[in-house]
C-alpha cells in the first residue's frame, strides 16, 4: 500500500511474513508475566493504602505472620536505606530513592493504592486473608490532586525536601512544583503583539493510563547465597535488573532476569513495582514468590500519563507565517519528583514548526496521585493538543487551508531541531503532501460532520543494544537479542538478518535472551528497537558474513579480500560456496561461526505524522462518533509493513480514546473513582472505524535499511485531530479533554 | 471449608479438579489444569481476555465459579486448533498481523470462533459489536476485524467446497 | 479465607430452604454482578445458591392469553433467540441485550439485573414500562408483584429473607415497546440514563395506553405516570412528546457521579424519552398494520 516511487528493492524488507512467535501466541502457548510457574512457588499479595496522603505511625504484622500458611511478611522497613541514586536502563535515568517508594511506602504514603506491606503464603487465599490481619496505624494528612490546587499557596506540600529546580535562585521553601524548564528565544510577546492574527487559550487534560491488558506480574527467587532469578514481563529486563539490584543493594551479576512475553506496555512497563517486593519476600521465605497486580491496583498505583493545564498564545503574519509562541504548561508529576514529561513537552511544543520567537515554560507539579510514567511519546500529546488546536484556530482566522498553514511553517532537513542540532532526512513535508493528496482530505465533509487535521512529531531514540548471530551446523541462523518483543520485533529482526545474510526468512530464528545470556540492551521504548537493536543484529550478521568469507577463502586458498558475499553465497570467480556448505564444514575450518555486536547509535531521526479525522456530533446528546480516520506518517522504511501499520493504527486509537473518554476521575477523598476498565472507558471495537494508513517512506540514511522509529509518533496528533474535528462540527473550540458527551452537551447548550 | 471435587469436560477431555467454592473457572483452568492460554486482564468481565465457551456459549471464565462447570463442556483457546492444524481464524490473525503483544489474542480468537460458528457471514458492524467485550490496546482493532472477516469468507468457501 | 459454601439445588423449595436457613446466603443466577462484588470484597456471602440447576428456571414459556414467563436463570441472549418474545417485546429484549458484552449476556439474567437493584440496570425500565410482574417464592409460598416493587434503593430489594425471584412475567403485547440508553461508548458501559416506553394504539392510531419508565436518574427505576398520561389521547405529536419529556425531567432525582452530572442526566432523560417513544410508535404502527392486514 502507498509504496513510494524509486523505492530501493529489497528481497524481504517491507514484506509481511508471519511473525516467528505467532503460532505460540494464537494457540495460547506463549508464557506471559502472570503465567510463569516456579517449583515450590508461594503466592504473594500486597496491602495498599486506602488514604491518598498519610504518615505511617506503625505497622503491626504479628497476626499476619502467625496465620498458618504465611511464610513471609515485608514492609517498607525491610527496604535498605534509600538514598538518592540514579540508574540508567530505562528511557531516562531513575532515582532509586523514588523508585523504591513506588514499590512500597517507606514511612509515608503519597497516593491511594501505594503498597504498604506484602505477604507470601502457600495459597493466594491465605495471602489475602493475611493482608486483613495487618494493622497499619495511619496519621491521615490533607491531600491534593489537581494541578492548580497543588500550586495554591495553602496546598499541602508533599515533600519537605523538594525545592523547585530550574529557578534562577534556589528557593527557600519546599514546593509541589518540583521543576521548571523553559526555552526562550527572541521576543515572543512583542512578536505576538505585532501579529496579523493570534489565538490565546487554556487547554486542560486529565491523567490517563497506558491501559495494557496484561497485569504486572513476576516470580522472584532470592537464594541463601545471594543469587537471584526473576521471571517477569517488562519492556526491558536489563532495566528491571538495574533497579532491583540497585534498590536491594546487590550486585548486578547476582540477579538474572528472564524476560517473559509482554502483554502491552506503551512505556508503562519500563520500571519496577513488584520485583523488589517479591525478592524481599522470597529471601525471607526461602522459596520463589509470585506477585500479580489486580486491575484496580494497576490503575491506582502504576504510572499514568500526566494531566495538564496549558496556556498558549500563537501569533502569525497574514500569510500564515508563525511569528511567536508563548506557552506555559503545567504537567502532573504525581507523588515523587523525576517525571520527564515536562522536558519533552517544552522541547517538542513547537519543535515541528519554525517559530522565531518563543517563550515556553514548563512546570512539573507533584500531588497525591501515582508518579507519572512514560506513555507512548511521553509528554508530547498533551502540549500538541494545545498547539495543534491553536494552529486550527489560526487557519480559520486567516482563511488558510489547515494543511497549507502547516506546510508554510514546517521544519525542513538541515534546519535546527528543537535541540538545536540540524535535522536530517526527515519526511514531514512529504507526509503533509501525502495527506493533502489523500482522497480523505479531498472528499466532501458529510452534513452534520466536521473534519479535523493535526500534525505531530516525536524525536525517537537510539541507545545501547547487544545482539549475537550464530550459525547452526546446517546453515540455519540463530539471532539472540535483549529487546523484549512487544509488537512483532522478532519478525523485523529476522527480516533484517535474513536480508543481510541472503537467506530465507524462515531460516532465521530469534531468541530474546535473559540478562545473563546477552549483553545490555536498553528498554523497548523510545521507538528505538527496530532502529538500534536492528543495527546490532545487522552488524552481528555482517560479522558472521566476514567469517563465512574467511572460511571460503581458506577452503579455496585465496585472499579473503577477493571473496564476495552474494545472495547467501561466497563467490570468488567461478567458485561458489553456499552458506549451508560452509556451515557443514565448520568443524574442519576453524570451529563454529558466531558474532556479537554492541551498538549505541545516536543517528536516529524524528518521525512526523499527519492525522485526518471526521466526526459526527449528536447535538441533542453531545455524543461524538469518529466516522473516518486517516494516519499519514513518515516511517523511514517499514521493515515489516503490517507491524508498522499496526503501530500507526494502535497509536491513533489510543489517542482517540484519550480525546473522547479516557480520564482519571478522583473523588473528594482523593480516591480514584474509576479504577477499572468498565468506567475508565478505553475504546472498544464498536467505537472505532477502520483506521486508514499511509506509510510515507523517507529512509534514514544512517540505518542500513532506512529505519526510523514509528511507534510513538501516532499517539501525538489524535487529541487535536479529534478536537479540531469536533470544533469544526460544532463551531465551538474544544479546550478540555475528554470530549465526553456531557461536556459537549454543556458547551452546545451554553452556546445557544 | 473443604474443597469441592469438580468433574467437567475441557476441550473434549474429561477433567477433574479440586477447588474452593468461590474459585473462578479461569483460575481453575490456569492453576489446576495448566491451561494458561486464557488470560486474566481484569477479573471483572470487562476485557474478555479470559473468554471460553461453556456449553456452546462464550462467557468470561473469570465470572464463572469453577463448581458451576460440573458436568458441563468447556472449550478454551487450547482447543481451537486441531492438533497442529491451525483454525482459519488463527491463521488469518497471523497473516494480517492482527496481534501485537498477543495477550488479548486468545480471547479474541475464542470469541471470533463463537461468532462464526453461528453467523458465517457477519457484517463489519456485527463483528465489531460482537467483539466489543474484548479489549485490545495495541492494534486499534482494524487488523483484527479484517482477519475475522477474511476468516469468515474462507470458512464459507470451505463449506461450499465441501458441499 | 472463609470461602462460601456452594449449593446447586434442583427445586425451588430446596433453594428457598437454603436461602431461608442462612441469612448470609445469596442466590446465583448469571453471577455477572455477584461474582464481581465477591471479588472486590463488596459482597461476602456465607453461601451461594446456584439457581441454574433448577428445572424450569431456565427458559421462556408462553402464557395463556399471549404473555410470556421468563425463568429467573434465563440468560439475556436466550431472549433474543425466542422469536415470539423478541417480536412481541423488542424493547425488553433489546434492553436486556445491552447489558455488558456478549460474554456477559450469555450469563447475565434479567432477574439478576433486577435483584442487583442498580438504578442503572438496563432491563428494568423496559420491564416496568411493559407492565411486567415477578413471581417470588419464599418460605410462606409464592406471590406475584410488579417489577417496580422489587428495587428498594441502590443495592436493596423488597424481597424478604428466604425469598427468591422465580420468573418474570410479561403480559400479552397489545401495542409496542422500546428502550434506549445513553452511554459514552457504543458498548460495555453502564447507562447514564435509560428510558423504556410501552404504548397501545387504538382506532386511528390514537394512543390509548402508555407507560414510561426511566433509569439511572433516581435511587430506583422510576415509573413516570405523568409522562405516560401525556402520551395518551393523541398521536404522539411534538407537543405530546415534549410534555412527556417535561414530566420525565420533573421526575428525575439524579446524582452527580463519575458517569454523569445530575444536570446532564435530567436533560438526557428528556431527549431519550422522546426518541424511545418514537421508536415504540413506529413499531406500534407496524404491529397495527400487520394485525389489520
Amino acid at each position: 500500500m502507498n509504496a513510494p516511487e524509486n523505492k530501493q528493492q529489497f528481497r524481504l524488507v517491507g514484506t509481511r511474513p508471519v511473525r516467528p512467535d505467532g503460532v505460540e501466541k494464537v494457540t495460547g502457548k506463549a508464557i506471559y508475566g502472570p503465567d510463569h510457574v516456579s517449583p515450590g512457588m508461594l503466592q504473594g499479595a500486597v496491602l495498599r493504602s486506602p488514604h491518598p496522603h498519610a504518615r505511617i505511625r506503625g505497622i503491626d504484622t504479628k497476626k499476619a505472620e502467625a496465620l498458618a500458611g504465611v511464610k513471609a511478611v515485608v514492609t517498607g522497613q525491610d527496604f535498605p536505606q534509600a538514598a538518592d541514586k540514579l540508574v540508567a536502563g530505562a528511557e531516562s535515568a531513575s532515582n532509586l530513592r523514588w523508585v523504591a517508594q513506588k514499590c512500597m511506602a517507606i514511612g509515608k504514603v503519597f497516593y491511594e493504592g501505594q503498597a504498604v506491606a506484602a505477604v507470601a503464603a502457600t495459597s493466594h487465599a491465605v495471602a489475602e486473608a493475611a493482608l486483613k490481619l495487618i494493622e497499619v496505624d495511619y496519621e491521615v494528612l490533607p491531600h491534593v490532586i489537581a494541578i492548580e490546587d497543588a500550586l495554591a499557596e495553602d496546598a499541602p506540600v508533599l515533600h519537605d525536601d523538594v525545592f523547585t529546580q530550574g529557578l534562577a535562585e534556589k528557593p527557600t521553601k519546599p514546593s509541589n512544583a518540583s521543576m521548571r524548564f523553559a526555552i526562550e528565544r527572541g521576543d515572543a510577546k512583542a512578536a505576538i503583539a505585532g501579529a496579523a492574527a493570534s489565538f490565546t487559550g487554556r487547554f486542560t487534560l486529565q491523567p490517563v493510563h497506558q491501559g495494557y491488558i496484561e497485569p504486572h506480574a513476576c516470580v522472584a527467587q532470592w537464594n541463601a547465597d545471594g543469587q537471584a532469578q526473576i521471571w517477569c514481563s517488562s519492556q526491558g529486563h536489563f532495566a528491571i535488573r538495574a533497579m532491583t539490584a540497585g534498590i536491594l543493594q546487590i550486585d548486578i551479576a547476582s540477579v538474572r532476569v528472564h524476560p517473559l512475553e509482554i502483554g502491552g506496555g506503551f512505556g508503562g512497563k519500563t520500571t519496577v513495582y513488584l520485583e523488589p517486593v517479591a525478592m524481599l519476600l522470597s529471601r525471607k521465605a526461602g522459596r520463589p514468590v509470585r506477585l500479580t497486580m489486580k486491575r484496580t491496583d494497576i490503575f491506582r498505583s502504576t504510572g499514568p500519563a500526566p494531566g495538564a493545564v496549558i496556556d498558549i498564545t500563537l501569533g502569525a503574519a497574514a500569510d500564515g507565517t508563525l511569528v511567536g509562541a508563548e506557552i506555559e504548561l503545567k504537567y502532573h508529576g504525581g507523588a515523587f519528583p523525576g517525571a520527564n514529561e515536562v522536558y519533552s513537552g517544552v522541547g517538542g511544543a513547537v519543535g515541528h514548526y519554525r517559530v522565531p520567537n518563543a517563550s515556553i515554560v514548563g512546570w512539573n507539579v507533584l500531588s497525591n496521585i501515582p508518579t507519572m510514567h512514560a506513555y507512548r511519546a511521553p509528554g508530547a500529546p498533551q502540549i500538541n493538543f494545545a498547539v495543534e488546536s491553536a494552529m486550527d484556530e489560526l487557519a480559520a482566522r486567516l482563511g488558510i487551508d489547515p494543511i497549507d498553514l502547516r506546510l508554510k511553517n514546517i521544519v525542513h532537513p538541515g534546519e535546527p531541531s528543537a535541540s538545536g542540532v540540524p535535522l536530517g532526512a526527515i519526511g514531514y513535508a512529504e507526509a503533509l503532501e501525502a495527506a493533502k493528496a489523500h482522497p480523505h482530505w479531498s472528499s466532501p465533509v458529510a452534513p452534520g460532520q466536521g473534519r479535523g487535521v493535526a500534525c505531530g512529531a516525536w524525536g525517537n531514540y537510539g541507545g545501547p543494544s547487544t545482539a549475537s548471530v550464530k550459525l547452526g551446523e546446517d546453515g540455519s541462523v540463530l539471532v539472540t537479542e535483549g529487546s523484549p518483543d512487544i509488537g512483532g520485533s522478532r519478525a523485523s529482526m529476522a527480516i533484517m538478518a535474513a536480508e543481510t545474510l541472503g537467506v530465507a526468512y524462515e531460516k532465521v530464528r530469534v531468541t530474546i535472551a535473559d540478562t545473563s545470556s546477552i549483553g545490555f540492551s536498553m528498554v523497548t521504548g523510545g521507538s528505538r528497537t527496530t532502529f538500534a537493536t536492528g543495527k546490532a543484529v545487522i552488524q552481528a550478521t555482517e560479522g558472521v558474513i566476514e567469517q563465512l568469507k574467511d572460511r571460503a577463502a581458506r577452503t579455496w586458498g585465496v585472499d579473503v579480500a577477493a571473496v564476495t558475499w552474494e545472495d547467501g553465497t561466497a563467490v570468488h570467480g567461478d567458485q561458489r560456496l553456499t552458506l549451508a556448505q560452509i556451515a557443514a564444514k565448520t568443524g574442519t575450518t576453524g570451529g563454529p561461526i558466531s558474532a556479537e555486536a554492541v551498538v549505541d547509535p545516536h543517528d536516529f531521526l524524528p518521525g512526523f505524522g499527519v492525522h485526518i479525522c471526521d466526526t459526527e456530533v449528536d447535538r441533542e446528546t453531545g455524543h461524538v462518533l469518529v466516522k473516518r480516520y486517516t494516519v499519514v506518517q513518515d516511517v523511514g522504511r517499514a521493515i515489516h509493513a503490517d507491524y508498522v501499520e499496526g503501530q500507526m493504527q494502535g497509536g491513533a486509537v489510543q489517542g482517540i480514546g484519550w480525546a473522547l473518554n479516557e480520564a482519571y476521575v478522583y473523588d473528594r477523598s482523593g480516591k480514584l473513582d474509576n479504577a477499572g476498565f468498565l468506567d475508565y472507558r478505553m475504546p472498544v471495537a464498536s467505537d472505532m472505524p477502520m483506521i486508514d494508513t499511509v506509510m510515507v517512506e523517507v529512509p534514514n540514511p544512517a540505518h542500513p535499511y532506512g529505519v526510523k522509529g514509528v511507534g510513538e509518533v501516532p499517539i501525538v496528533p489524535p487529541l487535536a485531530a479529534v478536537g479540531n474535528a469536533v470544533s469544526r462540527a460544532t463551531g465551538i473550540r474544544m479546550h478540555d479533554l475528554p470530549i465526553s458527551p456531557d461536556r459537549v452537551y454543556g458547551l452546545l447548550r451554553a452556546a445557544e | 471449608m473443604s474443597k469441592l471435587l469438580v468433574s467437567t469436560t475441557v476441550n473434549g477431555d474429561p477433567q477433574q479438579f479440586l477447588c474452593d467454592p468461590d474459585t473462578s473457572l479461569l483460575d481453575a483452568l490456569r492453576e489446576e489444569m495448566d491451561l494458561t492460554g486464557s488470560k486474566e486482564g481484569c477479573g471483572s468481565g470487562d476485557c474478555g481476555a479470559c473468554t471460553v465457551v461453556l456449553d456452546g456459549k462464550m462467557v468470561c471464565s473469570c465470572l464463572v465459579l469453577a463448581p458451576e462447570a460440573e458436568g458441563r463442556q468447556v472449550s478454551t483457546i487450547e482447543g481451537v486448533a486441531e492438533g497442529n492444524q491451525l483454525h482459519p481464524i488463527q491463521r488469518q490473525f497471523l497473516e494480517h498481523g492482527a496481534l501485537q503483544c498477543g495477550f488479548c489474542t486468545p480471547g479474541f480468537i475464542v470469541a471470533s470462533k463463537a461468532l462464526l460458528d453461528h453467523n458465517p457471514d457477519p457484517s463489519e458492524t456485527e463483528v465489531r459489536y460482537w467483539l466489543a467485550g474484548n479489549l485490545c490496546r495495541c492494534t486499534g482493532y482494524d487488523k483484527i476485524v479484517r482477519a475475522v472477516m477474511d476468516a469468515a469468507a474462507e470458512l464459507r468457501q470451505d463449506r461450499r467446497t465441501a458441499a | 479465607m472463609s470461602s462460601p459454601a456452594y449449593h446447586a439445588p434442583e427445586t425451588i423449595e430446596q433453594a428457598v430452604a437454603l436461602l431461608a436457613g442462612d441469612a448470609g446466603a445469596r442466590p446465583l443466577a448469571g453471577g455477572t454482578d455477584l461474582i464481581v462484588q465477591m471479588r472486590s470484597g463488596r459482597n461476602a456471602p456465607s453461601a451461594i445458591v446456584d439457581l441454574k440447576r433448577i428445572a424450569g428456571l431456565s427458559g421462556i414459556r408462553a402464557l395463556p392469553g399471549g404473555g410470556f414467563a421468563i425463568g429467573a436463570a434465563t440468560p439475556c441472549t436466550a431472549l433474543k433467540d425466542d422469536a415470539a418474545l423478541a417480536a412481541a417485546w423488542p424493547g425488553v429484549v433489546e434492553a436486556a441485550n445491552l447489558i455488558g458484552s456478549v460474554q456477559v449476556r450469555n450469563r447475565a439474567t434479567m432477574a439478576g439485573n433486577l435483584c442487583n437493584a442498580s438504578p442503572a440496570a438496563d432491563s428494568v425500565p423496559a420491564l416496568v414500562a411493559a407492565g411486567a410482574t415477578c413471581l417470588v417464592a419464599g418460605p410462606n409460598g409464592q406471590r406475584e408483584v410488579p417489577v417496580e416493587a422489587i428495587p428498594a434503593g441502590p443495592g436493596k430489594t423488597s424481597l424478604a429473607p428466604g425469598e427468591v425471584l422465580v420468573e418474570i412475567r410479561l403480559p400479552a403485547q397489545l401495542g409496542a415497546d422500546a428502550y434506549l440508553r445513553s452511554i459514552p461508548r457504543s458498548e460495555m458501559d453502564i447507562a447514564v440514563v435509560g428510558a423504556g416506553v410501552s404504548l397501545v394504539l387504538g382506532a386511528g392510531g390514537v394512543c390509548t395506553a402508555a407507560r414510561v419508565a426511566i433509569g439511572a436518574v433516581a435511587p430506583t427505576v422510576v415509573l413516570v405516570e405523568a409522562a405516560g398520561a401525556a402520551l395518551i389521547g393523541g398521536k404522539l405529536d411534538d407537543a405530546a412528546l415534549e410534555a412527556a419529556a417535561d414530566a420525565v425531567r420533573a421526575a428525575c432525582r439524579p446524582i452527580d457521579d463519575k458517569r454523569g452530572t445530575a444536570e446532564y442526566r435530567t436533560a438526557m432523560a428528556g431527549v431519550l424519552v422522546k426518541r424511545t417513544a418514537k421508536i415504540a410508535l413506529e413499531r406500534a404502527h407496524k404491529n397495527q398494520g400487520r394485525s389489520q392486514a
